[in-house]
């Protein structure tokens, strides 16, 4: 076990500078260019080519990518992501001060989403083709098709708006108000981005227990005069979690997008609003942070997802050429 | 005359596909005495497992048993509630599936899965006790060093092994009745002479009866005291194993022994029996196996659902021609 885990940590230290190759070749091809934009064209009074080059050579900008990227990549292993571009602080700080809404926001929607959707999933399975079944299927679909952003201006519309029960706006109200408030901020975004995620668990979780059901050896506890609770919630449950695992490690990048877009839209101050505010100022150093911590996370699920799977799963190993 | 241990009479099971229903057992009926070993024979698709499947309340949802009765040490199990069936599933009856690879739970260990049979039916027995005693299951049933294997799980196992560990579950709470439904059809044939002579043995020791779903008629030969020939969800005849391979009063039957290859007789060619198995939702008028008939070349009489008659003590045929064939064997 302990040498899976080291062989893959040094896989994804190889896959990590990959991506961060990529992600430097893609930030040149981005149309704009951060000197331009800290030199204000209409404020500024002189020779704003001569500023404008002078911001580039103090960012390095001037420099050859190569020289770019090595200079970064040889901070980056040292723990320094270097400063923002447009507000100078360091990145980390940033990043650090933007991860804890934002895993606030993933957290409680991931965890909304594993408890809605795989017992409904399993529960249609367990009742397929009668109305219960009908309404899961249903249900998962609207929230597999309808974006995540069109669901949030309903909610916004009518818990905000109409009823006047939730915030729509914000992490907390202005001045703090206590653990109660900071829920009640919560529940929209939270409960969106856990609709919008269940979606797909209910279907996954639908099949994997259907796929179960089918199995010779529910037959074989059935023989030995087990209740139905304990054939189902004993045996079929356990074989049926394990395809599971992989499916929600694979989809929280897809929580990540979708945080992005929540984030933007309930001016929430997380990483995703941070992204998408660098893009627009073309604030690399903040960027490239932000995608390293994304990349990050999405090796971290794998290889958390692997580890899971070997502790429920007896007949995986991880060990040699079989892991 | 002791009653039988179980009674199956006049049992209709019909399983609900696209665009019907389709008819798996039509009146099939069969008995087992305590201590008797019955072999119960017949092509895929003859309604061997669906009936027993109907008579423990095993049916897939699909399945549903429309008619019929069923005791079992004077029950009638049809009667039961679902809850009264688990009682008796498991304690009263053990079951060993046909693939050992597919029928044991692959995320739990051998020895959970028996001792969660032990412990459904025998209130107060601790997880020690109910461990110590998979250990002797185990061993009785040929598994070396039981205590160690009990933790390991199914894949660990090799087919044969897994067999064994089937056998250990079904016999855990020392059931009057085994049902074994093609236990060695996915076995090497080496393994197969040692499972067969495995579950001789259990059955003898616990004095258990043991049905034995087959199609090979070499295990029926050796395993199995009396025969119950199944064909297109009805038996076609019913007597001892010796009567069965000698005397034949059914033409299918007759059929079945004539394609078995025999020891010292060369032959380039096994005769078959012509024809397939008749498709459940189209069977023919009348009798169901008079398309396949040698015997029958489309006489009249073939048009009527022939009955089951005693041709000889404990000796029971469904067929028209009957006589025809004793007298054959007389010429």
């Amino acid at each position: 076990m302990l040498s899976f885990i080291i062989r893959r940590l040094a896989i994804s230290v190889v896959v990590l500078a990959g991506i961060s190759v990529l992600l430097f070749v893609l930030l040149q091809l981005m149309p704009g260019d951060p000197a331009e934009m800290m030199v204000d064209p209409f404020s500024f009074s002189g020779d704003r080519a001569a500023a404008v080059q002078q911001r580039r050579e103090e960012l390095g900008l001037d420099q050859s990518l190569f020289v770019q990227y090595v200079r970064w990549i040889g901070e980056f292993v040292q723990g320094n992501l270097g400063f923002s571009y447009s507000t100078q602080r360091p990145v980390t700080e940033i990043m650090l001060e933007r991860f804890g809404p934002t895993a606030r926001l993933m957290g409680t929607g991931l965890v909304i989403a594993l408890l809605v959707g795989i017992p409904v999933g399993i529960l249609a399975a367990m009742r397929r083709n009668t109305a219960v079944d009908y309404g899961a299927t249903v249900l998962s679909l609207i929230a597999i098709s309808i974006p995540s952003f069109f669901v949030a201006l309903i909610g916004i519309y009518v818990f905000g708006l109409k009823l006047g029960w939730l915030p729509t706006a914000g992490i907390n109200s202005a001045g703090g108000g206590g653990l109660a408030d900071s829920l009640r901020h919560l529940v929209l975004p939270a409960g969106i981005l856990g609709f919008a995620l269940a979606g797909p668990y209910v279907r996954y979780a639908r099949a994997a227990m259907l796929e179960v059901l089918g199995q010779d050896y529910l037959t074989t506890a059935r023989s030995k005069g087990l209740a139905r609770r304990r054939v189902i919630g004993r045996h079929a449950l356990h074989n049926a979690l394990i395809p599971l695992v992989t499916v929600v490690a694979v989809q929280i990048p897809t929580l990540f997008a979708g945080a992005v877009i929540i984030e933007q839209i309930f001016a929430w101050p997380g990483m995703g609003r941070m992204a998408l505010d660098a893009v627009r100022a073309r604030d690399y150093p903040i960027l490239l942070g932000f995608v390293m911590a994304v990349a990050v996370l999405v090796l971290l699920c794998n290889l958390i997802a692997d580890i899971a799977y070997a502790i429920i799963d007896p007949r995986i190993r991880l060990s040699g050429a079989r892991a | 005359m002791t009653e039988p241990l179980l009674s199956i009479e006049n049992l209709v099971t019909e399983f609900r596909v696209e665009g019907g229903v389709v008819p798996a057992v039509n009146g099939a009926g069969y008995h087992v005495m305590p201590g008797e070993t019955v072999g119960i024979v017949g092509e895929s698709g003859s309604g061997k497992s669906v009936t027993v499947a109907s008579v423990l309340g095993l049916l897939p949802s699909s399945g549903r048993v429309v008619s019929g009765t069923t005791r079992f040490a004077g029950r009638d199990l049809l009667a039961l509630r679902e809850r009264e069936l688990e009682q008796i599933r498991g304690r009263d009856i053990g079951l060993v599936f046909q693939d050992p690879m597919t029928a044991l739970n692959p995320v739990m260990t051998i020895g959970e899965q028996i001792a969660e049979g032990l412990r459904r039916h025998q209130a107060g027995l601790s997880r020690r006790a109910a461990g110590a005693r998979v250990a002797e299951l185990l061993a009785e049933v040929g598994i070396p060093s039981p205590k160690e294997r009990a933790r390991q799980y199914p894949h660990q196992f090799s087919g044969g092994m897994r067999q064994r560990a089937m056998i250990a579950m079904a016999m855990a709470n020392r059931p009057r009745l085994i049902i074994a439904d093609e236990p060695t059809t996915a076995l090497d044939v080496t393994i197969q002479a040692q499972i067969l002579d495995l579950l001789r043995r259990v059955q003898r020791e616990h004095d258990a009866a043991l049905v034995m779903i087959t199609h090979d008629l070499g295990v029926i030969a050796e395993m199995t005291e009396r025969v119950v020939v199944m064909y297109a969800g009805r038996v076609v005849e019913t007597a001892d194993v010796d009567s069965i391979f000698h005397r034949p009063r059914h033409p299918y039957t007759r059929g079945l022994l004539r394609s078995l290859p025999r020891l010292g007789e060369r032959r380039d060619e096994l005769p078959a029996i012509g024809g397939q198995p008749p498709d459940p939702r189209r069977l023919p008028d009348g009798c169901s196996f008079r398309v396949r008939c040698d015997l029958s070349g489309g006489r009249a009489e073939c048009g009527f659902q022939p009955a089951l008659t005693e041709v000889a003590a404990g000796h029971v045929s469904a067929c028209h021609f009957h006589a025809e064939l004793a007298a054959e064997e007389v010429a």
